[in-house]
């Protein structure tokens, strides 16, 4: 679903945030990436859906090459639902509309279709009642709850998550998870950038360890939390797993 | 002092005043608002596009504006613009432009100037995770700054840019340099012929301190409710 092949990216001529990555996510598959902050995360899985450019490499997403200049990047956006840690729900937006913007402006949906299918999408992550309330109203976890349903109302073939989780309360942590693992137990194709090993460890198939831009480790999920080859993913766990 | 005012001056001059005055100052104010803000706001997508020739155009043409006197530009326009027209269309005299065309079309390019600055300053002002978000749902750049980035823009930035506009307000009297009725030109004119000066300059004061007034309260009336909830 996802290829990722011999990928750099450089910020600036001296600074290079990824080094020749490479890796895949296959339908249905749910790929958990983690590592230190600022090892390029971010970075990477902004370069799927092309919110970043890269200078080498190729990716490709269900077939099409997101960094050649011929392809419809809106449309290939469009079928690849992110979720920001920040939220980034649209302010001067109610939920609901929030919900049907993309829908009727991407997809072309009939207003009162994309309303039908935004509803469901709420009442499935618990938030039917908030439709007519604003993103600020809500708490944290109820925004990234409604990111979640704006990104899948658009029927995303895959989800990208981009620590989902890190700018909530304690919690608030786990409304957001369970959200996640219903998801990826309904086979969604999910690439996430998170340090919750608890959801890594519950329904991940592949752990993705990435430091100073480098996937150092790329193991399944057994493997990864049994014995990690790489000193540096040791060091990592044995960091986050300590508290 | 003030037993000499002849109020009733300002009373029967009072239907010329508004009717023909304020009628023609509300509405060059309005349009040359609207105007100015969708010049404006295209002069700040041009600045922020990223693409440096478009960007240091919209910036030399802001700086030049802004580094004029209003009334030189008004003045200078009514008489350029018959021959711009000509030189436009190829033909053989001078467009002649009605003075109030040619004072909206100034003030639409003067104002887009300072709209220009404003709205730049309200589209910085959104976090970039906001367009990244749009364009992570497949939005198009342009559909991102018509349903995204411009509105929170624009509702981040409206006591400014209607702070803005009562200062147009008060700047649409400079037409006078081009012998336009509007309020004050009115007033004037009724001051001369009536030879009564002090009464109809301190009621033009008085109209326009009591509209700009009345305008900054709405503005925080209206923004109160019009403001994103955060
Ligand atoms: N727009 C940018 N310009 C320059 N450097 C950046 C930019 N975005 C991120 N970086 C740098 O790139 C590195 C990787 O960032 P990021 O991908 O956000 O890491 P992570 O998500 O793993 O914490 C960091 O050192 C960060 O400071
Ligand atoms: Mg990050």
């Amino acid at each position: 679903m996802i290829e990722i092949s011999h990928v750099n990216k450089w910020y600036s001529p001296t600074f290079q945030v990824l080094t020749d990555c490479t890796t895949s996510v296959t339908k249905g598959e749910v790929v958990v990436v983690c590592g230190p902050s600022g090892s390029g995360k971010s970075t990477l899985i902004k370069c799927v859906n092309a919110l970043e450019p890269f200078q080498s490499g190729d990716i490709s997403v269900d077939g099409t090459k997101v960094n050649d200049p011929k392809t419809n990047l809106p449309k290939l956006r469009s079928r690849v639902g992110m979720v920001f840690q920040h939220f980034e729900l649209f302010p001067h937006l109610k939920i609901i509309d929030n919900l049907c913007l993309a829908q009727e402006k991407v997809l072309g949906r009939a207003h009162d279709k994309s309303v039908a299918k935004g509803m469901q999408l709420l009442e499935r992550v618990g938030l039917k009642e908030q439709a007519q309330k604003f993103p600020a109203q809500l708490s944290g976890g109820q925004q990234q709850r409604v990111a979640i349903a704006r990104a899948l109302a658009m029927d995303p073939i895959v989800m990208l998550f981009d620590e989902p989780t890190s700018a909530l309360d304690p919690e608030m942590v786990s409304e957001v998870l369970d959200v996640m693992v219903d998801l990826a137990r309904e086979g969604m194709t999910m690439m996430v950038v998170t340090h919750e090993m608890g959801f890594a460890r519950k329904v991940a198939n592949r752990v993705i360890f990435m430091d100073r831009g480098e996937i150092v480790e790329d193991a399944p999920k057994d493997d990864f939390f049994g014995k990690p080859r790489s000193d540096r993913a040791q060091k990592f766990l044995s960091k986050i797993l300590s508290h | 002092m003030l037993a000499n005012f002849d109020f009733d001056v300002i009373r029967r001059a009072l239907p010329y005043l508004f009717y023909e005055g304020m009628t023609f100052t509300l509405t060059l104010t309005a349009l040359a608002a609207l105007g100015g803000l969708v010049f404006g706001t295209a002069l700040a997508l041009m600045r922020l596009s990223g693409l440096k020739t478009l960007g240091r155009i919209a910036g030399i043409y802001v700086d030049f504006m802004r580094s004029l006197p209003l009334v030189l530009v008004i003045f200078w326009f009514y008489f350029l613009v018959p021959y711009i027209g000509q030189w436009l269309t190829g033909a053989s005299r001078p467009i002649s432009v009605g003075a109030f065309a040619s004072s909206l079309i100034t003030f639409i390019m003067f104002e887009a100037a300072y709209f220009s600055e404003i709205m730049r300053a309200g589209i910085q002002s959104i976090s970039r995770g906001q367009p990244a978000a749009a364009s992570a749902l497949g939005l198009t750049y342009a559909q991102t700054m018509r349903y995204v980035v411009l509105p929170q823009a624009f509702r981040n930035m409206l006591p400014v840019l209607i702070t803005q506009t009562i200062v147009l307000f008060q700047d649409t009297s400079l037409v006078y340099v081009l012998s336009i009725t509007d309020f004050l030109g009115a007033a004037s004119k009724v001051a001369q012929r009536d030879g009564r000066l002090v009464e109809m300059y301190l009621f033009a004061a008085v109209v326009y301190f009591t509209i700009s007034c009345i305008a900054s309260f709405g503005v925080r009336r209206l923004q109160s409710r019009i403001a994103i909830i955060r």
